[in-house]
């Protein structure tokens, strides 16, 4: 049986005054699968996934999540849908001014009515899940790069998101940490059985992660594929991103 | 932010009665007027002193913390961060501020001239034998409620206007952390000037109301 779509792009278009950054982009996020999408540095991945969440707006395009079009739905009916998705930033983006405790109770306190006992179990649930549970009363200045992408997991995690977005998740970190993360959100995507779409391009990372794979070249949906049939692709252009 | 910038303003306010009044008694002194003094003083520094410079000291220190601070926050993504977990930033950050500098600075202000008027006591009482009761009669027989309330209602435009520029500058910062202190520097330069227009716009319709 075919799996339902949570995330459907069609035909999105978006430019910046003479620069077109996407030119009819489609891409497709099928429940419980992990979708990798590759492009080149400055390609259009961190614009495509502002535009997902309704960080701006497309100039031409359908962007459907869990089956709602978020061109159509009021702020409150956004601000509701987006409970639903979970983002890792490529900075990890903690709140500097709060300890790792506030952090994650923020969006607990926002969209659930849970009792102060509940809220605790939950945050410790949430860094026990990341492997941090002792860095609860810490600021994230306090914290390496690494634990900072770790703490912003759980709280990407915390509201039991069906979909979780991670933007360039192992960037910047070092090789063993970045190996470690990539642990983390295979054990998370068990664990929770989210589908995510992955902002990645770290090869090793979309190899180990990836059910399928999406290239974004010249603002197009190039090509996709599993890791493997991309990989053996002839196609130059293609080929670059495996070299 | 106020009971943070309780100190400044007390200091600032000290030092401005100190000032005032030191620099003011020769010249009262040649025209035998002294003892005009305290209702001299009182009067300059409710009505117009105290509450323009105790609203720049707070620009700069309010008004730079909240820019720099929303413009670092926005450079980082945590804005971002916060709209995409569902929470509306504008109300959570902006509307927040702003409430806060615009109740905060009038009681700012009231302690400032308070504390000016301490301190111009001083010097009255050390140079020119005059007690701490005498001044604050007088300076409570000057003051008239037609002096206290446009500069208390001002104080409230001042604060607002320290809220929202600064919020504004935070909030639309750009370009990395050199547009951080872009942000801290705009609001401060932006908030001092719109400062004198609203103090110039309150007197110009405080002058209609009681002349």
């Amino acid at each position: 049986m075919k799996k339902k779509a949570v995330i459907e792009l069609s035909h999105l278009y978006k430019s910046f005054g003479t620069t077109d950054v996407l030119k009819d982009f489609n891409l497709n996020l099928f429940e419980g699968e992990n979708l990798v999408l590759m492009g080149k540095s400055g390609s259009g991945k961190s614009v495509m996934i502002k535009c997902l969440v309704g960080l701006m707006e497309v100039d031409k395009g359908s962007i459907k999540i869990l089956g709602k079009d978020i061109s159509k739905l009021k702020q409150n009916e956004l601000d509701e849908l987006r409970t639903n998705i979970g983002f890792l930033f490529q900075g990890s983006a903690l709140y500097d001014s709060m300890t790792v405790r506030e952090n994650l109770e923020f969006p607990l306190r926002r969209h659930s009515h849970n009792t102060e006992k509940k809220t605790e179990a939950l945050v410790k649930e949430a860094l026990e899940s990341v492997g941090l549970p002792e860095t609860i009363d810490l600021m994230p200045a306090e914290l390496s790069g690494g634990m900072q992408r770790r703490i912003a997991l759980a709280r990407a995690l915390i509201l039991k998101p069906k979909i979780i977005i991670y933007d360039e998740p192992t960037t910047g970190l070092d090789p063993i940490t970045a190996k470690e993360i990539i642990l983390l959100m295979m054990n998370i995507q068990e664990k929770y059985a989210t589908s995510s779409l992955i902002i990645t391009h770290d090869v090793d990372c979309a190899r180990v992660i990836s059910n399928r794979m999406i290239l974004l070249l010249d603002g197009k949906d190039y090509a996709g594929g599993n890791f493997n049939e991309l990989a053996s692709s002839k196609d130059p252009k293609i080929k670059a991103f495996f070299k | 932010m106020g009971n943070k910038s309780l100190l400044l303003v007390s200091v600032t306010g000290f030092i401005l009665g100190l000032v005032f009044t030191l620099q003011s008694r020769p010249t009262l002194m040649e025209f035998g007027a002294v003892s005009w003094m305290p209702s001299m003083i009182s009067i300059s520094i409710v009505r117009e002193i105290g509450p323009v410079i105790i609203a720049l000291i707070c620009a700069g220190r309010i008004g730079s913390s909240i820019g720099a601070e929303l413009g670092s926050m926005k450079v980082t993504e945590q804005i971002d961060a916060m709209e995409v977990s569902g929470t509306n930033p504008f109300k959570f950050l902006v509307v927040t501020r702003i409430l806060a500098a615009t109740c905060m600075l009038p009681i700012l202000v009231i302690i400032g001239d308070f504390v000016a008027l301490i301190g111009s006591a001083i010097i009255e009482n050390a140079k020119g034998d005059v007690s701490f009761l005498l001044y604050f009669n007088q300076v409570f027989e000057a003051l008239k409620f037609t002096d206290l309330l446009p500069a208390t209602i001002k104080t409230f435009f001042f604060g607002f206007a320290i809220g929202l520029v600064g919020c504004f500058k935070g909030y639309n910062s750009k370009k990395g952390t050199a547009g951080v202190g872009k942000a801290s520097n705009s609001a401060v330069v932006f908030t001092s000037m719109l400062l004198f227009v609203l103090d110039f716009i309150a007197v110009f319709i405080t002058d209609i109301f009681y002349n």
